[in-house]
C-alpha cells in the first residue's frame, strides 16, 4: 500500500487526464474555462500530494527497482508541477489552445512523464518516461494547425527529438550489454565488473549525453530550440524552456553521478567544455535577436550552459547550485514568457521593438519584467544572482577557474541584451502607448507569485538552499 | 540607543520606501516628491547620528562600531554582518548628504518621478550597503544593487544625445569589474578554508604570498574600475555627462568612492602582501589618472565634461593615497573621498542649475551667470577652491597628506625613491587651478550672451539650501579638520596593522 502513496502525484495526474476527456465531452459551452480550472485544481492536488505523501529519508527503490523515491525526485516533482500549473493559467486565455480539452490532456500527460523522468531508477523506465514527456510536447508545439510556424515547430521538434532519442536508446543498449543490467544504481558495479574498454564506455556516455543534451538544449544539440520556441504557442514555449529543461537536468544529474562515477574525470571535462561553449554561443547569438521569444530561446541555451557548470564541478556544492539555479530559472522564465503571453494577447506582436512604451501602458507589468530580466542577468537582490554565485563558486572550488571566468564574462554579455529589452520597455515611445494593458486576474496572480518568488529566493536564501542541498545529498 | 539597528535602517529604509512608492498612483507627483524628500532627509539625519555618535559608541570586534549580525546562509558562512569603522563612517555621512541634496535638486523631474525616486533609493541602498558591509557576500550583493539602477536612471532621465550609449558603457564596465572581483573573492573564500565570507575572520586567514600576488590584481582592479582607475576610466566622464543632475551627483560623488572603498576593504585589507607587491607599479596608473585626467579636463569645451574629467583626476589621488600604504597617504585618501564627494556633488548641482536654464553647456556660449545666480556662483567658487587644494578648505586637508605620504616613508616591496611622483602629481594642482579659473571667468563672470538674455532667473530657496549644505561641509572640514581626520585615522590604523605595523 505504501508504494502507491509514493506515486500518488502520478496517479492523480493519470486520473486527471482521464477526467478531462470525460468533462470535455460534457461541456457544451465551448467558451468556458471549466477545463482549465479543472486541470489547475488537479495539478494543485498533485502538488499537495507530493508535499504530503513523499517524505524520503535517504533514498529507496520502489516498484521493483523501476523508480526511486528520494529528495531529487521529490523536489523536481514540485518543480514540474509548479511549471505545469502556471502554464495552465497562462494558456487559459490564449488563442486556439486555451479552450481545447486536448491541450490540457497533453500537458498533464507530459507532466506525468517528467515526474517519472525525475524518479526513474532503471534505463527502460527512464526511456519510457522521457518519451511520455516528449511526445505530448511535440503535439503541443504544433498545436496551432492553421499557423505554419507552429506546425514547423512541432515537426522540427519531433524530428530532432526522434533522432536524439534513438541515439540515446542505442547508448542505453550498449550500457546494458556492458554491464548486464538496466538498473541505474547497479550500472556502476556492472561496468566495473565487466572490464568495459574505456573507449566503449566513453562512447556510450557520449550517446547518452546526446539524448539528454537535446532535452536541455545543450550545444551542439540546440538547433531545434530557437525555431521551436518561436513557433510554438507561447505558454507551451514557457513550459518547454522551464519544466522540460528541468526534467533534462534531473536526469543528467542522476545518471551521470550514479551510473558513471568511475569515468567522472572524463565526462566532467566534456561537460566543462560543453558548458563553456553552450553559454558563449547562446549569449552571442541572443545579442542579435529582434524577436523576444527567439531572444529568450537563445538566452535559455545560455542558462543551460551556466547550470552545466555546476554539474561540471561534480561536487555537492555544484549540485546544490544546479538545483537552486533550476528552481529560480523556472520561476523567472515562466513569468517572463507569461509576460510575453499577456503582451501578445493585447498587442499581437512578439517583436522587441513593439515593447516600446510598455512601462507607460502598465507600470506594474513593466516593473515585474524589470525584476525578472535583471534576475536572468544575475543582479541581486534576485534569485538569479544567488544561482549564479553558487555555480561560479562550485567551479572555482573545483579548480575550474577558467570556466568561472568565461561564466562571469558571459553573465555580462547576457546582462547587455536584457538591458536592451528593458530600455525599449522603459525608454522608447510609440503611437498609442497611453492605453493601459488589460491583464486577467489569474494571469496577474501567477506573475505576482513568480516575481515575488524570484525576489524571495534572492533575499531569504535558506529554504531553497536547504532543498537544493537535500537533493545534492541524495546523490552523494 | 544601543539596540536600535540604525545601520540596517539607513541601508534598507530607502529601498523599502522606494518599493512602497511604486504603489502610489504615478500622477500624484507632488506627494511623491514630498515622500522622497522626507525619506532622504531622515536618512541624512540618521547618517549624521551615526557620524556624531561614532566616537562614543562601544567598539565591537576589530574596532567596528554599530555592529549588527544576523545569520543568513550559515551553510556557506554567509551572514548579514554590518558595521562602520573610521573610514566608512564618513562615507555613510557623505552618502546621506548627497542623497538629501540630490533629491532637493531633482524637484523638477517631471517624467515618471515615482520610478525615478524609486530607482534612486535602490541605488542609495546599494551604496550604503557596501560601505557598511563586513561580509564579503553582503558587499557584493549591495555592490551589484548599486550598479544596475544607474543604467535606468541614466538611460531614461539622462541627456538625450548620449544617454543610451553612456548608460550601457557604464553598466558593462562596472559589471565586468565586479564579476572579475567576484571570481577573486570566491578564490579567497575557498583558499582560506575557513568556510566563511566574514571579512573580519578572513583578515586573519594569512593567505600564502603567492596566492595574494596572483589574486590581488583581480580584486583590486575589478573594484578600482568603479573608482575610475586608468586605463579603465573612460566610462566615467561619459556617464557623468549623460546622467541627470542628481544622478551625476550620486555617481561622481558617491559611487566612485564605492569602487575605491571596496578595493581597500577586499583588496588591500584581505591581501596586504599582494598590495605590497603590486602597488609599486599600480601607483603609476594612479599618477596617469591624476595628471592626464586634469589635462583632459582643461581642454574640454563642455562645462559638464570638465567636471567629469576632474573627477578622474581627483579619484586618482584617492587611489594614489591608498597605494602609498602608509599612514599619511591613507588618511589623506580617506578624507579625500569625502571631500571630493561633496565637492563634485556641488559642482554637478551647479552645472545642472545652469544647464536647466541656459540649455547649453558650451563654455563659450555661457557668461555672466554670477549676475543672475549669485549663490550658485559662490558655491561653485568654494568648490573650485577645494578642488585646487586651497588651505582653509577640505581639499587641502585631504590632498596635502596624500602628497606627504607619497614623499614620505615607504611601505612598498620596492624601496626605491618615488619622491618624483609627488612632484609630478603636484603639477595637477596647477592644471586644476587653470581649468577651474577658466570656468569661473568665462561662465560666471563677464557679460551675459545675447541669446541667454531673459532666459535666466535665480534658483529656488530649496536649491540654495542644498548648495549651502554642501558648501558648509567643505568649509567646516577645511577649518576644523579635527571633525573628521582623527576618525579616519582610527580606521587607517587598522589597515596599517594588517599591513604589518609601521
Amino acid at each position: 500500500m505504501a508504494e502507491y502513496l509514493l506515486i500518488m502525484p502520478e496517479i492523480i495526474l493519470a486520473v486527471l487526464a482521464a477526467l478531462i476527456v470525460i468533462v470535455d465531452l460534457r461541456v457544451k459551452k465551448k467558451d468556458s474555462d471549466v477545463i482549465a480550472w479543472l486541470t489547475f485544481i488537479g495539478i494543485a492536488l498533485a502538488f499537495a500530494a507530493t508535499l504530503v505523501y513523499i517524505h524520503p529519508m535517504g533514498g529507496k527503490q520502489i516498484w521493483g527497482g523501476m523508480l526511486r523515491s528520494d529528495d531529487l525526485s521529490k523536489i523536481f516533482r514540485l518543480v514540474f508541477l509548479f511549471g505545469a500549473g502556471a502554464t495552465v493559467l497562462f494558456a487559459k486565455g490564449y488563442e486556439v489552445i486555451g479552450r481545447r480539452g486536448e491541450f490540457y490532456i497533453l500537458l498533464v500527460l507530459s507532466t506525468l512523464g517528467m515526474n517519472l523522468m525525475g524518479a526513474s531508477a532503471d534505463l527502460i523506465m527512464l526511456f519510457v518516461a522521457i518519451e511520455t514527456a516528449s511526445l505530448p510536447l511535440y503535439i503541443m508545439a504544433g498545436f496551432m494547425t492553421d499557423n505554419e510556424r507552429s506546425i514547423e515547430a512541432g515537426f522540427k521538434y519531433l524530428l530532432f527529438g526522434a533522432m536524439t532519442s534513438t541515439l540515446m536508446l542505442y547508448g542505453f543498449s550498449l550500457l546494458y550489454g556492458f554491464a548486464g543490467t538496466t538498473d541505474i544504481y547497479q550500472l556502476a558495479q556492472g561496468i566495473a565488473a565487466g572490464n568495459v574498454p574505456a573507449v566503449a564506455l566513453v562512447g556510450s556516455i557520449v550517446l547518452v549525453l546526446i539524448g539528454f543534451g537535446f532535452k536541455i538544449s545543450m550545444v551542439p544539440f540546440h538547433f531545434w530550440a530557437p525555431d521551436v520556441y518561436e513557433g510554438a504557442p507561447t505558454p507551451v514555449t514557457g513550459f518547454l524552456s522551464t519544466a522540460s529543461k528541468a526534467a533534462g537536468f534531473a536526469v543528467v544529474t542522476r545518471v551521470l553521478f550514479t551510473a558513471f562515477p568511475q569515468a567522472a574525470d572524463v565526462w566532467m571535462n566534456y561537460v566543462a567544455v560543453l558548458s563553456a561553449v553552450t553559454m558563449t554561443l547562446g549569449n552571442l547569438v541572443a545579442l542579435r535577436q529582434t524577436n523576444i521569444k527567439r531572444m529568450l530561446a537563445y538566452s535559455s541555451i545560455a542558462h543551460a550552459g551556466y547550470i552545466l557548470m555546476g554539474i561540471a564541478a561534480g561536487s555537492q556544492l555544484g549540485i546544490t547550485g544546479v538545483v537552486y539555479y533550476v528552481a529560480v530559472y523556472l520561476l523567472t522564465n515562466l513569468a517572463a514568457f507569461g509576460i510575453v503571453v499577456v503582451y501578445y494577447n493585447q498587442v499581437g506582436s512578439d517583436e522587441i521593438k513593439d515593447y516600446a512604451g510598455m512601462s507607460r501602458r502598465s507600470p506594474g507589468l513593466a516593473f515585474a519584467m524589470l525584476l525578472l530580466f535583471l534576475s536572468l542577468g544575475g543582479i541581486p537582490p534576485l534569485g538569479g544572482f544567488i544561482g549564479k554565485v553558487l555555480v561560479f563558486a562550485a567551479a572555482v572550488k573545483a579548480g575550474l577557474v577558467w570556466l568561472a571566468v568565461i561564466g562571469v564574462l558571459n553573465a555580462v554579455v547576457g546582462l547587455y541584451y536584457y538591458l536592451i529589452v528593458l530600455k525599449v520597455v522603459y525608454l522608447h515611445r510609440q503611437e498609442g502607448d497611453e492605453a493601459p494593458l488589460a491583464i486577467s486576474r489569474a494571469h496577474s496572480w501567477v506573475l505576482a507569485v513568480c516575481t515575488l518568488g524570484v525576489f524571495l529566493t534572492g533575499t531569504v536564501l535558506l529554504p531553497v538552499f536547504r532543498m537544493s542541498t537535500d537533493v545534492a545529498l541524495s546523490l552523494f | 540607543m544601543p539596540d536600535f539597528p540604525i545601520l540596517s535602517v539607513i541601508v534598507l529604509g530607502p529601498s523599502v520606501v522606494g518599493m512602497l512608492m511604486m504603489l502610489i498612483p504615478g500622477d500624484r507627483k507632488k506627494l511623491i516628491y514630498k515622500i522622497a524628500l522626507a525619506t532622504a532627509f531622515v536618512t541624512f539625519l540618521l547618517s549624521l547620528v551615526v557620524y556624531a555618535l561614532f566616537e562614543g559608541a562601544p567598539a565591537g570586534e576589530a574596532g567596528y562600531k554599530f555592529v549588527e549580525q544576523y545569520s543568513w546562509l550559515p551553510q556557506l558562512g554567509i551572514s548579514y554582518h554590518v558595521g562602520v569603522d573610521g573610514i566608512s563612517a564618513p562615507l555613510v555621512l557623505l552618502t546621506g548628504i548627497v542623497i538629501f541634496t540630490g533629491v532637493i535638486i531633482s524637484q523638477r523631474i517631471d517624467d515618471r518621478p515615482r520610478e525615478f525616486f524609486a530607482f534612486l533609493f535602490i541605488l542609495a541602498t546599494g551604496v550604503f550597503g557596501v560601505f557598511v558591509a563586513l561580509d564579503m557576500f553582503v558587499l557584493f550583493f549591495f555592490y551589484e544593487i548599486a550598479v544596475f539602477p544607474m543604467y535606468l536612471l541614466i538611460a531614461i532621465w539622462g541627456w538625450k544625445q548620449t544617454r543610451e550609449y553612456a548608460a550601457m558603457k557604464l553598466t558593462l564596465y562596472l559589471v565586468i569589474g565586479s564579476v572579475v572581483s567576484l571570481v577573486g573573492a570566491l578564490a579567497m573564500y575557498f583558499q582560506s578554508g575557513l568556510g566563511t565570507f566574514d571579512m573580519i575572520r578572513l583578515e586573519g586567514a594569512n593567505f600564502p604570498v603567492e596566492f595574494q600576488i596572483m589574486w590581488f590584481p583581480w580584486v583590486f582592479i575589478g573594484f578600482a574600475i568603479l573608482g575610475g582607475i586608468f586605463p579603465f576610466h573612460n566610462w566615467s566622464p561619459d556617464g557623468h555627462v549623460a546622467a541627470p543632475t542628481a544622478v551625476s551627483m550620486f555617481h561622481a560623488g558617491v559611487l566612485m568612492k564605492l569602487g575605491a572603498f571596496a578595493a581597500l576593504r577586499v583588496g588591500i585589507m584581505l591581501m596586504p602582501e599582494g598590495a605590497r607587491h603590486h602597488m609599486s607599479w599600480m601607483i603609476f596608473l594612479t599618477l596617469v589618472n591624476v595628471v592626464y585626467g586634469a589635462y583632459i579636463a582643461m581642454v574640454q569645451t563642455d562645462f559638464k565634461y570638465v567636471i567629469g574629467f576632474s573627477s578622474v583626476s581627483h579619484m586618482g589621488l584617492v587611489v594614489m593615497g591608498f597605494a602609498t600604504l602608509n599612514h599619511d597617504g591613507m588618511v589623506g585618501a580617506g578624507v579625500q573621498m569625502v571631500s571630493h564627494g561633496v565637492m563634485t556633488a556641488l559642482f554637478f548641482a551647479v552645472v545642472g542649475m545652469v544647464y536647466d536654464q541656459a540649455h547649453t553647456r558650451e563654455i563659450s556660449k555661457l557668461g555672466g551667470i554670477s549676475k543672475i545666480m549669485p549663490i550658485p556662483t559662490i558655491a561653485f567658487i568654494i568648490g573650485g577652491l577645494v578642488s585646487m587644494g586651497m588651505p582653509g578648505f577640505s581639499g587641502f586637508i585631504a590632498e596635502f597628506p596624500i602628497f606627504m605620504g607619497v614623499w614620505g616613508d615607504k611601505n612598498w616591496a620596492i624601496q626605491e625613491n618615488y619622491q618624483w611622483i609627488a612632484i609630478v602629481a603636484a603639477i595637477s594642482i596647477v592644471i586644476t587651478a587653470a581649468y577651474i579659473i577658466r570656468i569661473i571667468r568665462s561662465v560666471f563672470f563677464g557679460d551675459v550672451p545675447e541669446e541667454l538674455e531673459g532666459h535666466l532667473h535665480d534658483v529656488t530657496i530649496s536649491e540654495k539650501v542644498a548648495l549651502g549644505t554642501l558648501s558648509l561641509v567643505l568649509v567646516v572640514i577645511g577649518i576644523f579638520p579635527s571633525v573628521m581626520v582623527p576618525m579616519v585615522e582610527t580606521g587607517v590604523q587598522r589597515v596599517l596593522e594588517l599591513l604589518g605595523g609601521i
